[in-house]
């Protein structure tokens, strides 16, 4: 799957618009929660792979929908979207470790083990998310 | 972090946090005068040669840290599958994680195919995950083994090229093997043969280059059937001298 020209990738490659920065409120940086700032942290990468892996799963999505579409016509890339689109909705709350079992096998990763699953494990995070923070969150109100 | 709470749920997998305080650290230290303690390589021999019934793989058995002989005995044949195996050369724990990973990856795979692997299959595999790490991940790799179409034999370098060849050689012993590859390979040898000849270019490997040492070990690979010989030859006993470098040499 991954056979195609370099060039098409660079090109249709999903940008990567911040780095690693959480906007609070008034639109300035959260200096509580992701500390001090520098105009150099945000618009230079840390390592020459961080921007490749940041979005690497979508750029793939992006790149086999594309020959889906080429190959088989319109209607193929649509319904699997759709179908991603539904299994993604059904999660639990933002703080509480959803398994994504409907999702991951739609995607075939049911059936491989990657850097993903051994390094960083969610379920062993350090750090804790508050509940109620994390809701609003991801509610937009904060 | 500034604080103990998050906003968003972490995923996995690499994470660049402390990319630029590593960096930080190191021209401080470098300032003082020192260095950063060395990644533990495998300055290696690893080798492999296509024989008439199957495949033989062979590797040294020295790992090292920088001047410093960290593993007087390490193995470098990795296994992959029950028919296919993998040597590998450059930083130690890349080698290690990547076959490891390959080898899960192809066992859920040939579950679900229902099928032995094909080493076509755990070569593309390895190509693409290398490839996506853009030779970060050091890992040089010799792959061989014999499935439904016969013997193969792969070398896969760091940042994922491969090539598929009748014999091939990894590492910084790579050339000494290679000289003794050039002069004596031969289409269709016999198994013993075979033998003979991974023997004596991972000897040359371990006898001309710094980075190789200690034992040889070889594994053998046919239909139905892996002999994995560890060690097969001891070239560098503890406590023996001069006495015996005859006898370690390349018999002609």
């Amino acid at each position: 799957m991954n056979t195609r020209g370099l060039r098409s990738q660079l090109k249709d490659s999903v940008p990567v618009t911040g780095l690693g920065t959480q906007i609070g409120a008034y639109g300035v940086q959260d200096t509580l929660r992701s500390g001090f700032s520098s105009v150099k942290n945000e618009l230079l990468p840390s390592h020459a792979l961080e921007l490749s892996e940041k979005n690497f799963q979508l750029n793939q999505d992006k790149m086999n929908f594309s020959t889906l579409r080429n190959i088989q016509g319109l209607h193929a890339p649509l319904k699997l979207q759709m179908e991603y689109r539904a299994a993604r909705q059904i999660q639990r709350l933002p703080f509480l470790q959803s398994s994504h079992l409907a999702l991951d096998t739609l995607k075939g990763n049911d059936e491989s083990i990657s850097f993903e699953d051994i390094l960083n494990d969610p379920a062993q995070s350090e750090m804790m998310g508050e509940p109620h923070i994390m809701v609003e969150y991801k509610l937009g109100l904060m | 972090m500034a604080t103990l709470s998050v906003c968003q749920q972490p995923i996995g997998g690499f994470s660049f946090e402390y990319c630029k305080r590593n960096a930080v650290l190191e021209f401080e230290c470098n300032k003082l005068g020192h260095s950063i303690p060395a990644a533990r390589k495998t300055g290696t021999t690893i080798c492999g040669v296509v024989f008439k019934d199957g495949i033989v793989l062979g590797a040294d058995t020295r790992a090292t840290e920088g001047m410093i002989v960290a593993d007087k005995n390490c193995s470098k044949i990795h296994y992959i599958s029950p028919n296919i195996y993998c040597c590998g050369a450059g930083t130690a724990a890349d080698t290690e994680m990547t076959t490891q990973i390959i080898s899960s990856n192809l066992e859920l795979h040939s579950l679900s195919t229902g099928r032995l692997p094909r080493v076509a299959t755990a070569n593309r595999m390895l190509k693409q995950m290398l490839f996506r790490y853009q030779g970060h991940i050091g890992a040089a790799l010799v792959l061989g083994g014999v499935d439904c179409n016969g013997p193969h034999l792969y070398s896969i370098y760091p940042h994922g090229s491969t090539d598929k060849l009748p014999y091939v050689t990894m590492g910084s012993g790579s050339l000494a093997a290679m000289a003794v590859f050039e002069d004596r390979y031969e289409q269709n040898m016999e198994e013993e043969d075979a033998k003979r000849l991974v023997r004596d270019a991972i000897a040359a490997g371990i006898f001309n280059d710094l980075g190789s040492g200690s034992n040889i070990d070889l594994c053998v690979i046919t239909k139905g059937k892996v002999d994995y010989l560890r060690p097969h030859d001891m070239a560098n006993k503890k406590g023996v001298r001069r006495v015996h470098e005859l006898e370690a040499l390349p018999r002609p």
